[in-house]
């Protein structure tokens, strides 16, 4: 059978809900929490790209060259956070993350 | 079944597996790893999609940059490897019902909205490189945005350095403003004295006890 | 209308007192430094009145031998929405009668402070307010529009209250003067009222025109009930005048009153202003005609008074109480004539008792200070030794005020009888019967004054406060007395030359006058009286023979026997059987502790009135302001706020992955509206 648009979008819907369930599931880890971010954008990037080869449209693919950069950028700086976290906490842990709270 | 269909499952299933590895890896330089697999993957089904550049640019930018970050981080931090996993299936039917939520949600906006079964559309012509068209695309109509795109790297650069720069602890560094605001009460203290003052008498007691315990040294 | 007045020159009228008042009020006092003395503070002032009294008298004459009549505007106030507020004057022989009336007992008053209040402080003050009384005065009566008439109500109101409390380091003093203003304020709510109903359906507070609408007033009814609205507006006046007039159950604050000194008592408390509220219905006449039931009403309220006051005044022991009971009783004569639709014989009786009644209290004060300031019967007796004038004149004054034939009193009393038997309205036979007994009453407590100051024992050094009193007024006084001397002198020439000039009216005016005034043109203009209901005026005039011949007639009717009657009593009880009075008090002693609380009236208003409005203010202070607003409105907007925040508070648990989870669900259900009931 043909590929068609609904093989590429359920592909990246099931790479996000996979993503998804990488946040609740990471508890104490919060670097796989950034690469489930990560995998978040990829499973978006997906989907920009299937639409613009399916719909012979450019602009999807613009935008997917816009959202790596975003992405790189928000890596880095989440990266940064991460060390400083690590230096004054000495662990990863998203549990003890909870001074903000109300 | 085509090559191209075929190619295509095999690198969703590597990709859905990778991706299912990072989440549930013990080790997180095991889940880095395994998420360059899956950019890999990913980069190759784009491939198919003849989105030759940015396939590439997945590969050099994402795995070569951000993902060799992520590694360098994982192993820089000293991180205690057997406590990441505690409390792991606890959360799991959360986490399964989230899943399932979400899968939901996609079904329904597929089914509904869109005419998933039609051919892919042609692109301009058959031999126009994709890395040409997204050139003039780029450079015409989404100047700014690049622009803009670039100042954000810039930000990111600084960000990253600004917060987690740690200065020497034997710099010799003053701030410039605390400099300027120094005023000369901080530094001097002017003391009022007499100029002149007569000399002290001097003690002869000790010069005396010092002549006969001399006088008897001698003797 | 053959000849018309100056505008000026009835100006000077209340003017000249108001420059006497504030001349004496700014220089004579500490307020403005002291500058002027008692002699040049007293001369000002006295020759303030003395002008209005004599340009008042020069009108009179006007007004009667040359028919001169004045309604005109003197200045306009303002314009609002069609309502003209105006100062201006209307002189006629109402107007004109009271004006003399006014200066001249004002007049007497004036001289007669000099010698009372000599030792006292605040003299100066004291002239600047009795003379400023007199403007606010002279500014009701001869006002021609119900603002300035209530602007003159107002003032006079004040003035009341700054003299009853003049001697404000006595704690009664001050609780009289609250009293008396609050009391008048009941009032004044409802005259207010009845002024603003003329004001809204007539569109004008000028007498003349409101009066020339009064036909079509009369046809109204009250919006929203099936009363007439002229009655409403009658019994709204008229609620007013019971609380200037003292009548009953707003009488409270006139035997309260007599905490002020006695020429103020005499000036205010008898002669002029609580007769604000007579000559304010005698006005309204054309009103008051038009409404049987609140003439009804005022009959009736008359009535109580006339007879029930009467009785309080028997058993009192001060003898400036017994004066003031015995002027509430004749207010409510005066209001029983009013009831009985003969304006002019209340406004005949206003005008003698002015003069009786203000003779009776200026001989008191000379009594009192005779007494040195002894104010109980009790403890006097024997005084017409000492002090023969004021003997003579109270002697006079009080058969003037028991209706002797010839007296000015027995013409106006028992004229307002004979008014009152004619008129067949409700009430008039329960008013015909008070009235009557009333002149029993008068006579008996007149008489028992009378007996137990001027006649019997000395009973000076019997007095249990005397040494007291002495003490404390010997340190304010200069007489040069020795200690020892308790009789009483008579009183300097200031003080009886009053006295003697206000007994001459209380014997003649009454002779003289009633023809002109009753039956005569005086009050034609003034006086409205529907002659076909009510015809109690015309009866009267059919009757009516000649001064000479109603004396004489006079001495065969009902009213003669029972002052005899009284006066006979009065003898008995006090000077042939003293012990008689005692063994009577002990018989009778519920009645008597009824007498003594003033039919606990007192007791009512401060104790259930005022205690219950200060219960419901307290109430609405702990409960509706501090429980309900800033309670539960205010301060439970906040707790509100609080608690709820710090419900949705839990929402803020810190964790990124329930932040996520939130925004997860928000899309959720968005998706879900979006896709499936949207489509």
């Amino acid at each position: 059978m043909t590929l068609t648009l609904g093989h590429f979008l359920s592909l990246g819907a099931m790479l996000f809900a996979l993503s998804v369930i990488g946040i609740f599931l990471n508890r104490k880890n919060l670097i796989v929490l950034l690469m489930a971010i990560e995998l978040m954008l990829l499973a978006v990037n997906m989907n920009f790209v299937a639409f613009s080869h399916f719909l012979g449209d450019m602009h999807g693919q613009i935008f997917v060259f816009f959202i790596l950069t975003v992405a790189a950028a928000e890596s880095a700086i989440g990266l940064a956070l991460l060390v400083l976290l690590f230096r004054n906490k000495s662990n990863i842990n998203v549990d003890e993350l909870n001074s903000l709270k109300g | 079944m085509d090559v191209k269909t075929g190619l295509f499952y095999l690198f969703a299933a590597v990709l859905l597996f990778a991706s299912f590895r990072v989440i549930t890896a013990r080790n997180p330089v095991y889940a880095a790893l395994y998420l360059v697999l899956a950019f890999f993957q990913a980069s190759a089904i784009w491939l198919l999609l003849r989105a030759e550049f940015l396939a590439i640019s997945l590969v050099l930018v994402y795995v070569g940059a951000v993902m060799v970050l992520f590694l360098f981080v994982v192993m820089m931090l000293d991180i205690n490897v057997d406590s990441l996993r505690q409390g792991f299936w606890k959360h799991f039917p959360l986490a399964a019902a989230v899943g399932a939520l979400i899968a939901l949600e996609m079904a329904a906006v597929l089914m509904g909205g869109f005419r998933l079964g039609e051919a892919p559309r042609a692109v301009a012509a058959a031999n126009s490189s994709n890395t040409l068209e997204l050139g003039k695309l780029l450079y015409s109509e989404y100047l700014y945005p690049l622009e803009i795109a670039a100042v954000i790297l810039l930000v990111a650069i600084i960000a990253a350095i600004a917060l987690t720069l740690r200065t020497r602890k034997d710099s010799k560094y003053v701030d410039p403003a605390d400099q300027v605001r120094v005023k000369a009460r901080d530094r001097v203290r002017v003391v009022q004295m007499p100029v002149t003052r007569a000399a002290e008498p001097v003690v002869e007691a000790p010069a005396e006890a010092a002549a006969p315990a001399a006088k008897e040294n001698k003797a | 209308m053959s000849a018309t007045l100056s505008a000026s020159t009835l100006l000077a009228v209340p003017m000249a007192p108001l420059v006497g008042a504030a001349l004496a009020g700014i220089f004579g006092t500490k307020f403005g430094g002291n500058h002027i003395g008692r002699k040049i503070t007293h001369s000002l002032t006295i020759l303030g009145v003395f002008v209005a009294f004599v340009i008042s008298a020069l009108t009179l004459k006007s007004v009667i031998v040359d028919g001169a009549r004045f309604n005109q505007t003197l200045y306009e106030w303002m314009v609002v929405g069609g309502l003209k507020m105006e100062v201006g004057f209307m002189v006629d022989g109402l107007t004109a009668m009271m004006m003399c009336v006014v200066t001249f007992v004002s007049l007497m008053v004036h001289i007669y402070t000099i010698g009372y209040m000599e030792e006292d402080e605040g003299y100066n003050r004291f002239f600047a307010y009795i003379s400023l009384f007199t403007f606010s005065m002279l500014m009701l009566v001869m006002s021609n529009n119900m603002l300035q008439l209530f602007f003159g109500w107002e003032a006079v109101g004040l003035v009341s209250y700054l003299l009853i409390g003049f001697w404000f380091n006595k704690p009664t003093a001050i609780f009289a003067n609250m009293k008396a203003f609050l009391v008048n304020r009941v009032g004044d709510f409802g005259f207010i009222l009845g002024i603003g109903l003329i004001a809204a359906y007539a569109g004008t507070l000028n007498y003349t025109e409101a009066f020339a609408k009064a036909g079509t007033l009369g046809g109204i009814t009250f919006p929203g009930t099936d009363w007439m609205l002229i009655t409403v507006i009658c019994i709204c006046l008229f609620i007013g005048a019971m609380g200037k007039s003292a009548q009953f159950p707003l009488h409270v604050w006139l035997p309260d009153s007599m905490e002020g000194p006695t020429p103020i008592s005499a000036l205010i408390h008898a002669a002029t202003m609580v007769t604000a509220g007579i000559f304010m219905v005698a006005r309204m006449s054309p009103l008051f005609e038009l409404s049987d039931t609140a003439l009804s009403f005022i009959l009736v309220i008359g009535a109580i008074t006339a007879l029930f006051m009467g009785f309080l005044g028997i058993i009192q022991n001060d003898i400036k109480r017994v004066v003031a009971y015995s002027t509430l009783s004749q207010l409510g004569y005066m209001t029983v004539a009013l009831g009985a639709s003969a304006y002019s014989v209340a406004v005949f009786h206003l005008m003698t008792h002015a003069f009786f009644k203000a003779l009776l209290f200026l001989g008191a004060g000379s009594v009192i200070i005779g007494m040195h300031h002894n104010q109980d019967i009790r403890w006097m007796g024997g005084v017409r030794k000492y002090m023969p004038i004021t003997w003579i004149t109270s002697l006079l004054g009080s058969l003037a005020l028991i209706g002797t034939p010839l007296f000015s009193g027995f013409y106006s009393k028992d004229s307002i009888i004979e008014a009152v038997k004619e008129s067949h309205l409700w009430g008039a036979n329960f008013a015909y019967y008070a009235v009557l007994i009333g002149v029993f009453v008068t006579a008996f407590y007149s008489f028992r004054m009378y007996f137990l100051v001027f006649h019997g024992k000395e009973r000076y050094d019997q007095n249990p406060d005397a040494h007291h009193d002495d003490h404390h007024a010997h340190d304010d006084h200069g007489h040069g007395h020795g200690h020892d001397d308790h009789k009483p002198h008579e009183s300097p020439w200031v003080v009886w030359l009053p006295l003697v000039l206000l007994a001459i009216p209380s014997v003649v005016i009454g002779f003289l006058t009633i023809h002109p005034m009753l039956y005569g043109e005086f009050f034609k203009d003034a006086i409205f009286v529907d002659a076909t209901k009510h015809h109690a005026m015309k009866e009267l005039e059919e009757a009516f023979h000649g001064a000479g011949a109603m004396a004489l007639h006079g001495l065969q009717t009902m009213p003669f026997w029972l002052a005899l009657a009284g006066v006979a009593l009065s003898y008995y009880m006090y000077m042939v059987n003293p012990a008689l009075p005692a063994a009577i008090k002990r018989a009778f002693g519920p009645v008597y502790r009824l007498l003594e609380n003033k039919y606990y009236l007192d007791w009512i208003n401060e104790n259930i009135i005022a205690r219950g409005a200060r219960a419901l203010g307290m109430g609405l202070w702990k409960g509706g302001d501090q429980a309900l607003i800033d309670g539960a409105v205010v301060n439970g907007s906040w707790k509100l706020v609080g608690r709820i925040s710090g419900v949705v508070r839990w929402l803020q648990s810190g964790y990124i992955y329930h932040y996520a989870f939130a925004m997860l669900l928000g899309i959720f259900v968005l998706m879900t509206y979006f896709v499936w009931f949207k489509r």
